[in-house]
C-alpha cells in the first residue's frame, strides 16, 4: 500500500510538474500540495486520469495557521471508488487572495466552499452562489479563524418589550477559562482567594 | 389569450418557505422552494439553525473531552460518530486498541446502524402516511437504547468509543441479551416490511421519486445507502476495513434505480446484514482488555487507583491535562449508518486538537436536494427528504 501510494504521488508530481509543489506520505495517506491558481487543472487531472480516478470529493475544508505568511490552508480530500484510494490536496491562501472554485469539477464542492467562506473568510472565485451557510443571517466575522474568540462577540435573546430577538454584546457571567497545560511549572500569578491579606499585611504593618 | 393574461400565467412561479417548524423537515430545515404551481423549480435549503460551533469548541477541549461532542452530532447514531474520531486519534497516537475492544466496537457500530435505520425507515413511513411502523420501530429502538445504557450508562449520548478502545467491558449477561434480541428482531422487520414494502400507497409515493444515477451520486459526494441505492457497491467496511470488519462475513445490498423506494429497501436489507455481523461479533469476541494498556492514554482501573500512587497520578493527569498527541494530521473515515463520516484531525503536539473538521454524510445529501428534487411535486420533496436520512445535528455541527 505504501509503495503504490508513493508511486501515485510520483505519478501526479511528474504529470503536473508546473502545478504540483510536492507530494508526501503522512500516516499512510498521500498528501499533495499544489499551487493555488492551479487547483482546478490539478483536480480535473486527478478526477480524469486513469491511474487516479478520484471522482468523489469527500471533503473540503480550511485550516488556519495565523503565523504563516499565507495563513489559510485549503484541504481537499478525494476518494477514488474504482481504485479504492484516497488523496489529499492542499493549497495555501490568505485573506486577500481568492482560491479558484472547483464547483465545475465537483458539484459537491458548492456547499463545502460556502462553509469554508463562512467560517474562514476564504474567498472562492467563480463560485456560483457564495453565501454564508452555517452562521446566522447577517453574521459578522469568520468564527473558525484562530483570532475569533470562542465565546463570540454578540449574543441573542428575545426582548419582551420590543417583541423581537435582539443582538447584544456578549456578557459572560464567568470569565472564560482556557487552561494552559503546556507550562505546568510557571506557577500562579493571581492572588489566592482568601489570601488577599498576605500582601496587604506586608504593606500595612 | 390576451397579452396580459399570458404575462400573468408566466409569472405564476412563487417562492415558498418550508420549515423550519415543519414535522416533515426532520429537525430545523428551512427550505426555500421556488414553485411553478405545485412543481419545484429550485430548492434552496437554509441550514445552520442548529449550528453550535462543534469544531470550534473541540479546539478548546482536550482530546478526551471532545468525544461527547461527537454524540451530539448525529444524535440518532451517536456511536457511529465517535468511531471516526477514535480511529483518527489512535492513528495520530500510533496505538491500536486490543482485539476485544475492536469486536465490541463492531458490535455497537452495528447496533447503532440498526438504531439509525429503524428511525429513518419508520419516520420515512410516517412522512408518507404510515403511522404504525413508527410505533413498532420505536419499541425496538428503545430496547437497543437499553443496550446502550447497560454498556455505558447513557441511552443516547454514550461517549463509549474512546481513543484506545472502549470505556468499559460489557457487563455480565449483556451479550446473551443482545443475542436473544437478534433472534426476535427479524420478526419485527418482517412485520414492518409487510406494512410498507409492497404497500400500494407507499410505493406510489416512493417508486421513481428522487432518482439519482450512479455518476450523479458520486459527483454530488453521496455515500452510504444513498450511493448504494444508485447501484454502486461501495461500503467502507468492505473496501477499507477498520477494527474487526475484516473478519466479518456480510453482503452489501445495492439498489437498481436510485429512487426513494430503493433507498428504503437498501436500508432494510442493511439491518438484516447488521444482525449477521452482530451475531458473528458476539460469537467470535475474544477475551482480554478493552482498552490499550498504556497508562499515558487510557486510565488505570479503579481498584488499582486505591492502592497505587502511580495509578492515581496517571488518572489525575489524564483527566486534567489529557494526553499529548504528536504533531501530524490524518483523515479517518468510517462507514457511519448514513454514509462516509470523515474526521480530518490536525494536531500540533499539544493536548488539544488544532483543527477537527467533521465531514458528515448528510451534509452532502442535503446539498443535492436541489438536484434531486427539481421538477418534483411539493409532496415528493417530503418523501425525498425522508429517504435521504438527514439529521441536523450533523449537518449544522
Amino acid at each position: 500500500m505504501g509503495q503504490t501510494l508513493k508511486e501515485l504521488g510520483d505519478h501526479v508530481a511528474a504529470s503536473l510538474p508546473q502545478h504540483v509543489l510536492g507530494a508526501a506520505i503522512i500516516h499512510d495517506q498521500l498528501v499533495v500540495s499544489a499551487k493555488r491558481e492551479a487547483i482546478v487543472p490539478v483536480l480535473t487531472f486527478l478526477r480524469d486520469d486513469p491511474r487516479c480516478l478520484f471522482k468523489l470529493l469527500s471533503d473540503l475544508c480550511g485550516v488556519d495557521y495565523p503565523d504563516r505568511p499565507e495563513r489559510f490552508e485549503i484541504v481537499y480530500n478525494l476518494l477514488s471508488l474504482k481504485l479504492n484510494q484516497r488523496i489529499r490536496v492542499k493549497v495555501t491562501t490568505d485573506e486577500e487572495h481568492s482560491v479558484p472554485s472547483v464547483t465545475a469539477v465537483y458539484r459537491a464542492a458548492g456547499w463545502f466552499e460556502r462553509e469554508t467562506w463562512d467560517l474562514f473568510g476564504v474567498y472562492f472565485a467563480d463560485h456560483p452562489d457564495l453565501r454564508r451557510l452555517l452562521t446566522d443571517y447577517g453574521f459578522e466575522g469568520h468564527p473558525l479563524r484562530k483570532d475569533f474568540p470562542l465565546t463570540g462577540y454578540v449574543e441573542v435573546r428575545y426582548d419582551e418589550d420590543q417583541k423581537r430577538v435582539v443582538y447584544e454584546p456578549v456578557r459572560l457571567t464567568q470569565e472564560f477559562r482556557s487552561f494552559d497545560f503546556l507550562s505546568p511549572w510557571e506557577g500562579m500569578n493571581q492572588v489566592l482567594p482568601g489570601d488577599e491579606k498576605a500582601k496587604a499585611g506586608e504593606g500595612g504593618k | 389569450m390576451t397579452e396580459a393574461a399570458e404575462a400573468e400565467a408566466r409569472i405564476k412561479s412563487f417562492t415558498m418557505n418550508f420549515g423550519p417548524q415543519h414535522p416533515a423537515a426532520h429537525g430545523v430545515l428551512r427550505l426555500v422552494l421556488e414553485m411553478d404551481g405545485e412543481v419545484v423549480d429550485r430548492a434552496d435549503p437554509h441550514i445552520g439553525l442548529l449550528h453550535r460551533g462543534t469544531e470550534k469548541l473541540i479546539e478548546y477541549k482536550t482530546y478526551l473531552q471532545a468525544v461527547p461532542y461527537f454524540d451530539r452530532l448525529d444524535y440518532v447514531s451517536p456511536m457511529g460518530m465517535e468511531h471516526s474520531y477514535a480511529l483518527a486519534v489512535e492513528r495520530l497516537l500510533g496505538i491500536e486498541p486490543p482485539p476485544r475492544a475492536k469486536y465490541i466496537r463492531v458490535l455497537y457500530a452495528e447496533i447503532t446502524r440498526i438504531l439509525n435505520h429503524l428511525l429513518n425507515i419508520c419516520a420515512f413511513g410516517l412522512d408518507v402516511g404510515a403511522l404504525t411502523p413508527f410505533l413498532w420501530g420505536f419499541e425496538e429502538r428503545e430496547k437497543l437504547m437499553e443496550f446502550y445504557e447497560r454498556v455505558c450508562g447513557a441511552r443516547m449520548h454514550a461517549a463509549y468509543f474512546r481513543p484506545g478502545g472502549v470505556h468499559q467491558d460489557l457487563p455480565a449477561g449483556l451479550a446473551d441479551d443482545i443475542l436473544a434480541w437478534c433472534d426476535g428482531f427479524p420478526r419485527v422487520l418482517d412485520a414492518i416490511e409487510v406494512l410498507l414494502t409492497e404497500n400500494r400507497i407507499f410505493k406510489q409515493r416512493t417508486v421513481d421519486i428522487g432518482r439519482v444515477g450512479a455518476e450523479d451520486a458520486v459527483d454530488w459526494g453521496l455515500t452510504g445507502p444513498m450511493l448504494r441505492a444508485s447501484g454502486v457497491a461501495w461500503d467502507l467496511r468492505k473496501a477499507q476495513p477498520y477494527d474487526a470488519y475484516e473478519a466479518m462475513d456480510f453482503d452489501i445490498p445495492i439498489g437498481k434505480n436510485g429512487d426513494c423506494w430503493d433507498r428504503y429497501l437498501v436500508r432494510l436489507e442493511e439491518m438484516r446484514q447488521s444482525l449477521r455481523i452482530m451475531r458473528q461479533a458476539l460469537a467470535q469476541m475474544p477475551g482480554g482488555p478493552v482498552k490499550v494498556n498504556d497508562r499515558k492514554v487510557a486510565p488505570p482501573p479503579r481498584g488499582e487507583m486505591k492502592s497505587s500512587m502511580e495509578a492515581l497520578i496517571h488518572h489525575f493527569k489524564l483527566y486534567t491535562e489529557g494526553y499529548h498527541v504528536p504533531a501530524g494530521e490524518t483523515y479517518a473515515v468510517t462507514e457511519a449508518p448514513k454514509g462516509e463520516l470523515g474526521v480530518y484531525l490536525v494536531s500540533d503536539g499539544t493536548n488539544r486538537p488544532y483543527r477537527c473538521k467533521i465531514r458528515c454524510p448528510d451534509f452532502a445529501f442535503l446539498q443535492s436536494i436541489d438536484f434531486v428534487g427539481r421538477g418534483h411535486m411539493l409532496a415528493d420533496i417530503v418523501a425525498i427528504i425522508g429517504s435521504m436520512d438527514i439529521v441536523f445535528g450533523s449537518i449544522d455541527r
